[in-house]
């Protein structure tokens, strides 16, 4: 048992077993997450409908990605992979957006 | 150091099993590496052709040889080939599947099966490619800007954008297989810190690709369906903006000039040290300035986009990050200039061919700054000094690290030597061909030619002429080895294990070497480059 468990924490590469409890209530919070998202995208509340389903989005996506693709029982270098790859669409992003943002500002300051 | 048994015929990745079948279903990254070399050469060819056919156009000041729509095709086809088939690939799907298994004493690399289908991805999107080239060709140039790519082509631009999603995958599976590999399957005692500084440089190209290459796969996708089904993303008309397109595409495409240019430094890292005979000076300042290449790449993008109407604040903040990645790749520069002070040099082939990369590399680097400069990059920008300080990179830098790797590993790869002093000639006619090909674009640059028009006037035809006339001795230079390479697989002298007396684990199995590459499982107790204390026996070759 003690070389099973070593061998796991060597290569990650025996899945963890959780128990199927869990399974079913991450399940339902999705479930419950999905239909917020739907029933808020009824509700006019401006620019915030958009921000609203972005955030519920990644929230489903990292509870999936803890949970249902085991990230939560990984070594530390998948999740360091998984950092690393979050952390790249951050680049991507906020560095377009110092463009988008900053494109209408004058380019001749005080004219 | 006992597991350099050397007998004569014996076993070997070669000779195992013979027949097609043996070859196209191999999970051996020796064998694999071959396939990859076989099908990148032909690319490289073909590529070549259209630069040629470029060159002869560009002879004479009228539009005579081909029309301005061929023209435009021609040098599309040469980019899209060259970069996503030939210089992607090169030294890591040759030279690091050949070699990272065998540098850090595994059997393989961690997923073999996986490696073959990144063998067929890149088959099935090079033939795709070239479909949509055979059929009628692709105008767009091999940046693929919008919204001439979504809307005005009338040419294959589908085509050649899948081609390159599905070869883009290749090249994710093999990044992933190196990164697996270095940090899983390294032999007892190989430390990060005694890992070869080829093996760091493969492992920052491959976390490029692993990040970097879904990024373009996804635009180069959304090319495809904005053409398809008028998806308006980068489509004013349709609610889009062209900038974006130009955004995404060059978050993957700079720092895929890391992916091609660090294993090229990584194989100058090797060479230099085996050929002063002394150990890497600042082994851990080139290791890391690979990661922060790797690193920096990916905020640099927009260098490209100075003058295409992005936010000129945006523009000040990506040139000052342009000028941080100077820093890292400078770091290299001057620590192999300082392997080489007071190193015992040898003046073989793959040394001659890394002093041309170093020289080139760092002409091509510096013009680099030059233009993430605002100010010049305004002047500069769409002429020929781009396009010779890219090539200054590409084909001066990367083209030579190739070369240079081929020449140096050739004998553990096939077992036999090639002819000395043809390599060596090779080597000076591709400096001397590659300068008077390129040097001159610098200055027609400057002058104010602008890229991609067939036509030119008059005064700008003596400054072509020169660039053709050493673009045909380029050609020669790069003939010459595809002959004696061949040439040397029948009637080349027996290598032995280790022909340049180099350390390293590749050099400690016989060449070629056997299917598992090591009898016996390495284990290391010495440090990266241990010249000092390696028996300082001449190098016999080519003397």
């Amino acid at each position: 048992m003690a070389k099973h468990a070593e061998h796991n924490e060597e290569t990650g590469s025996v899945g963890h077993i959780a128990p199927a409890k869990l399974y079913v209530a991450i399940w339902a919070i999705l479930m419950v997450l999905t239909l917020t998202t739907v029933l808020v995208s009824m509700v006019d509340i401006g620019p915030m409908n958009i921000v609203v389903a972005l955030v519920i989005a990644t929230i489903k996506g990292t509870l999936v990605v803890l949970f249902f693709m085991h990230l939560r029982y990984s070594p530390k270098l998948t999740m360091a992979t998984v950092i690393a790859a979050v952390f790249w669409l951050f680049l991507l992003l906020s560095l377009t957006m110092t463009d988008y943002l900053t494109r209408a500002w004058s380019t001749y300051p005080g004219r | 150091m006992a597991t350099a048994v050397q007998t004569v015929e014996r076993e070997n990745y070669l000779n195992s099993n013979y027949g097609i079948k043996s070859w196209l279903l191999t999970t051996d990254h020796k064998r694999i590496a071959v396939l990859y070399l076989i099908s990148i050469t032909a690319m490289f060819w073909l590529g070549g052709f259209f630069a040629m056919m470029i060159r002869l156009e560009l002879l004479t000041p009228a539009g005579d040889l081909v029309s301005s729509d061929t023209y435009n095709k021609l040098f599309t086809m040469h980019g899209i080939i060259m970069v996503f088939f030939f210089l992607i690939p090169s030294v890591p799907a040759v030279l690091g599947n050949f070699l990272v298994p065998l540098m850090v004493g595994a059997k393989d690399l961690a997923f073999p099966r996986v490696n073959l289908l990144s063998w067929y991805l890149y088959m099935a999107g090079a033939i795709t490619a070239l479909t949509a080239m055979v059929t009628g060709g692709v105008d767009t140039g091999w940046t693929f800007y919008t919204p001439f790519s979504t809307t005005y082509s009338n040419t294959h631009v589908i085509g050649a954008a899948i081609g390159i999603f599905i070869a883009g995958f290749s090249s994710i599976l093999t990044g992933l297989n190196f990164i697996v590999t270095i940090h899983r399957m390294r032999a007892p005692g190989m430390t990060w810190r005694r890992l070869p500084l080829f093996c760091w440089s493969n492992y920052a190209a491959a976390v490029i690709m692993v990040l970097g290459t879904p990024v373009i796969a996804i635009t180069l996708l959304l090319v495809a369906l904005e053409r398809a089904f008028n998806i308006g993303v980068f489509n004013p008309q349709l609610g889009g903006d062209p900038l974006l397109f130009q955004h995404l595409f060059w978050f993957y495409s700079h720092p895929a000039v890391y992916i091609m240019i660090l294993p090229g430094m990584g194989v100058i890292s090797e060479i230099v040290c085996c050929f002063s005979r002394k150990r890497a000076f600042g082994y851990e300042f080139i290791a890391l300035a690979s990661i922060a290449i790797a690193v920096l790449g990916f905020l640099v993008w927009a260098h490209h986009m100075f003058v295409a109407g992005i936010s000129v604040y945006a523009a000040l903040v990506f040139s000052l990050l342009s000028y941080l990645v100077a820093i890292p790749s400078a770091v290299k520069v001057f620590n192999w200039t300082a392997t080489m002070y007071k190193g015992s040099i040898s003046y073989n082939t793959p040394m001659l061919y890394a002093f041309g990369f170093i020289g080139l590399f760092t002409v091509g680097g510096l013009t680099g700054i030059f233009l993430s400069s605002l100010g010049l990059d305004v002047h500069v920008h769409d002429t020929y000094f781009v396009i010779a300080h890219f090539h200054y990179v590409m084909v001066g830098g990367m083209v030579m690290a190739y070369m240079a790797g081929l020449h140096f590993w050739w004998p553990k790869i096939t077992g036999k030597m090639y002819p000395e002093a043809w390599a060596k000639l090779s080597a000076l006619l591709v400096f001397v061909g590659f300068n008077t090909t390129f040097f001159p674009l610098f200055i027609l640059g400057y002058m104010g030619s602008p890229r991609r028009y067939h036509a030119y006037p008059p005064e700008f035809q003596v400054l072509n002429v020169l660039s053709t006339a050493g673009a045909s001795i380029l050609a020669v230079g790069y003939v010459l080895p595809m002959i004696y390479f061949v040439w040397s697989l029948r009637y080349g002298a027996d290598a032995g294990p280790n022909p340049w007396n180099a350390v390293g684990l590749e050099w400690m199995t016989s060449s070629p070497p056997p299917t598992h590459n090591f009898d016996e499982t390495p284990v290391v107790t010495w440090e990266a480059y241990d010249y000092e204390h390696q028996p300082q026996e001449e190098i016999t070759v080519g003397h």
